[in-house]
């Protein structure tokens, strides 16, 4: 059986590497043939004549292009992504310097949608047929429906401008400088710069989870050990808990990881609104100021994580659910 | 020919009738057609003028009897735009929704009518699509190719169809097997007949309703890539209106009847296409699968 179950993990491992594969290589023919010259795509004018060669060397831009290819893969496995026009420094560390906050904003979303999430699958389900219910599907359909940006700017519109409460974009204060990234994550000054974007974020997240904890708990409420618990006289609370909510929980906890992926792309919009130092803002910077090297490097780490986290939710799903036929999903 | 398209509608139709849902989106969308259409009569202003008052322009006007919604910074009014962008916002997400129909649907035919070979290479490409995210893939084509609304259309169209093709691959799996394809073979219909006649009228209401979801998301993508700066400059839309109120300082200024109008218009639209794509319990049972 274990054996089986390796073997879906490596074939799985497999695919995810051929994906990534095929992805970078659509990115390197995107970039290539875009109009005008790769070597104005990737050498900046500015540069001097020396850094222009280094970068020739470095991707082999005087070469064929199948070698350029060769090179693009070979750079790629070493994590060498360049370098940004706009910021004179690699993509890597131009990446890595805002990646933490990308990660601070998206797993506090996650956290907030998540068990908001849940706890109104489970009510809603509790209330279904009642009035109460259909009006909780219409808001959650108007939290999907909405633009991001759009609630993003409401909410600064009132909570930052109108009343005062929030400060309107950023990490922290204008001239702040924190000595660790510990010390940034203790003071109070960050969390309240989080909380507008991260509460934008987790609406546009929440309707996954909570529609996917009512649905499930529909399913599983007519399975026959929670009619047992029923029968057996428990009260509402203990079989809609105990009983029914735990096992409707599992594929929310899968769908969690695709989540993540889902955040990965909101982000960009979000971290654009609230002016919030993150890979989707400097996605959109690296394309508006024709930074191609940037776009690149942040475009394949987003893909990246999509990727990848697809890869643990399909892991997770076969691992939590063993009713599961390892060959798909269901 | 006639009779499967007479199939077809008489389905769609008899889909509405039955669902509550389904007949608000369609009603919906019947009321931005009329809006589209009838633009220029129901705009009081022309969207890119500058309104004036003898030698002084309107800037910043609250709403009021001569501008309903008030005025931007530089004078329009808010009103006329906010009409006029039904316009491309119907003409992205249904031109996008057509591509992806239409891509959608004859990969999934393809791939689960002749299986094997065929079917596991369209499917890994399925799966790369559905690997590489969205808007951002969005955002860089636009941004590089140049702002214009058919460029974000095409955009969209390369990664929208996957999930319908996924959704009609699994139907035209069990279609496959029903006894009246097997009567079509064994009378020696061609492939291409089978699958286009026989199969295809089975399967066109379901890539209707992965259509009309394909509409929502195309508009709210539109709407994000025009808001980030990425949009057609020529064209007011609901996303550029966004765009210009947010780098106006619009929200500083608390000028709610600027930005409020075209989010809540977005939003009906969407909602309109979830609305009729929930008739296959899209919404109420989502998969895993992501935007």
């Amino acid at each position: 059986m274990l054996n089986i179950r390796w073997k879906y993990v490596l074939k799985r491992t497999g695919q995810m590497i051929l994906t990534m594969w095929i992805i970078s290589t659509i990115l390197f023919f995107i970039f290539r043939l875009m109009p005008g010259n790769p070597l104005v795509a990737y050498i900046d004018p500015t540069f001097t004549e020396e850094q222009q060669q280094i970068l020739m060397q470095q991707f082999g831009l005087d070469k064929p292009l199948w070698m350029q290819y060769l090179i693009y893969i070979k750079n790629l496995f070493r994590g060498n992504l360049g370098e940004s026009f706009f910021f004179k420094d690699s993509v890597l560390n131009v990446i890595m310097k805002v990646l933490p906050n990308t990660i601070y904003l998206m797993l506090s979303a996650l956290i907030i949608a998540y068990s908001v999430g849940v706890i109104g699958g489970i009510f809603l389900a509790w209330k279904r047929g009642e009035k109460v219910e259909t009006f909780g599907i219409i808001v959650t359909l108007f939290t999907r429906a909405a633009p991001q940006f759009w609630v993003g700017m409401i909410l600064l519109a009132v909570f930052s401008f109108q009343l005062d409460i929030f400060p309107s974009g950023g990490v922290s204060t204008a001239g702040t400088v924190y000595a660790t990234e510990m010390q940034k994550l203790l003071s109070l000054n960050f969390y309240k710069h989080l909380f507008l974007p991260a509460l934008t974020l987790s609406i546009y997240l929440l309707g996954l989870p909570l529609l996917l904890m009512r649905s499930n708990m529909l399913d599983v409420m007519h399975e026959s050990y929670v009619e047992m618990a029923k029968m057996r006289g428990l009260s509402k609370t203990r079989v809609m808990f105990k009983y029914a909510a735990r096992n409707a929980f599992l594929p929310v906890i899968t769908a969690m990881a695709v989540g993540i992926g889902y955040a990965m792309g909101g982000n960009v919009v979000i971290e654009t609104v609230f002016s919030w130092p993150g890979l989707g803002r400097l996605l959109v910077k690296a394309v508006s100021t024709s930074d191609y090297p940037l776009a690149q490097g942040a475009f394949i780490l987003i893909a990246g994580v999509m990727v990848f986290m697809n890869f643990v939710a399909d892991i997770l799903y076969s691992l939590l659910d063993p009713r599961v036929n390892i060959e798909g999903r269901k | 020919m006639l009779k499967i398209l007479k199939n077809v509608f008489g389905q769609t139709y008899k889909f509405l009738r039955n669902d509550k849902f389904a007949m608000t989106g369609a009603i919906i969308y019947l009321i931005f057609f009329i809006i589209a259409i009838l633009a220029p009569y129901l705009a009081p202003f022309d969207p890119h003028e500058m309104q004036r008052e003898g030698a002084n322009f309107m800037f910043n006007k609250p709403p009021g009897d001569e501008f309903i919604l008030g005025t931007t910074n530089m004078g329009r009014d808010i009103f006329s735009q906010l009409i006029y962008g039904t316009r491309p916002a119907l003409m992205v997400g249904f031109s996008a929704a057509f591509f992806v129909m239409i891509a959608g649907t004859l990969v999934g035919l393809i791939s689960g009518y002749y299986g094997g070979r065929t079917d596991s290479i369209l499917m890994r490409i399925t799966d790369v699509a559905f690997g590489i995210p969205f808007t951002p893939f969005v955002i860089v084509l636009v941004g590089f190719l140049g702002p214009s609304i058919w460029n974000i259309v095409v955009a969209m169209a390369i990664l929208l169809w996957r999930d319908t093709a996924r959704v009609i691959r699994s139907q035209v799996l069990t279609v496959r097997e029903r006894s009246f394809v097997e009567a079509a073979r064994v009378s020696g219909a061609s492939d291409l007949r089978i699958m286009f006649v026989y199969i295809a009228p089975n399967i066109l209401p379901l890539s209707f309703l992965y259509g009309s979801l394909a509409v929502g998301w195309a508009i709210l993508t539109e709407a994000a890539v025009s808001f980030l700066g990425f949009g057609d400059p020529q064209v007011i839309s609901w996303g550029y209106m966004l765009n210009d109120a947010y780098v106006s300082q619009a929200l500083s200024r608390g000028a709610y009847h600027w930005f409020v109008p075209p989010g809540i218009f977005i939003m009906l639209a969407v909602m309109a296409g979830f609305y009729i794509g929930r008739g296959s319990e899209e919404i109420l049972h989502p998969q895993l699968k992501d935007y």
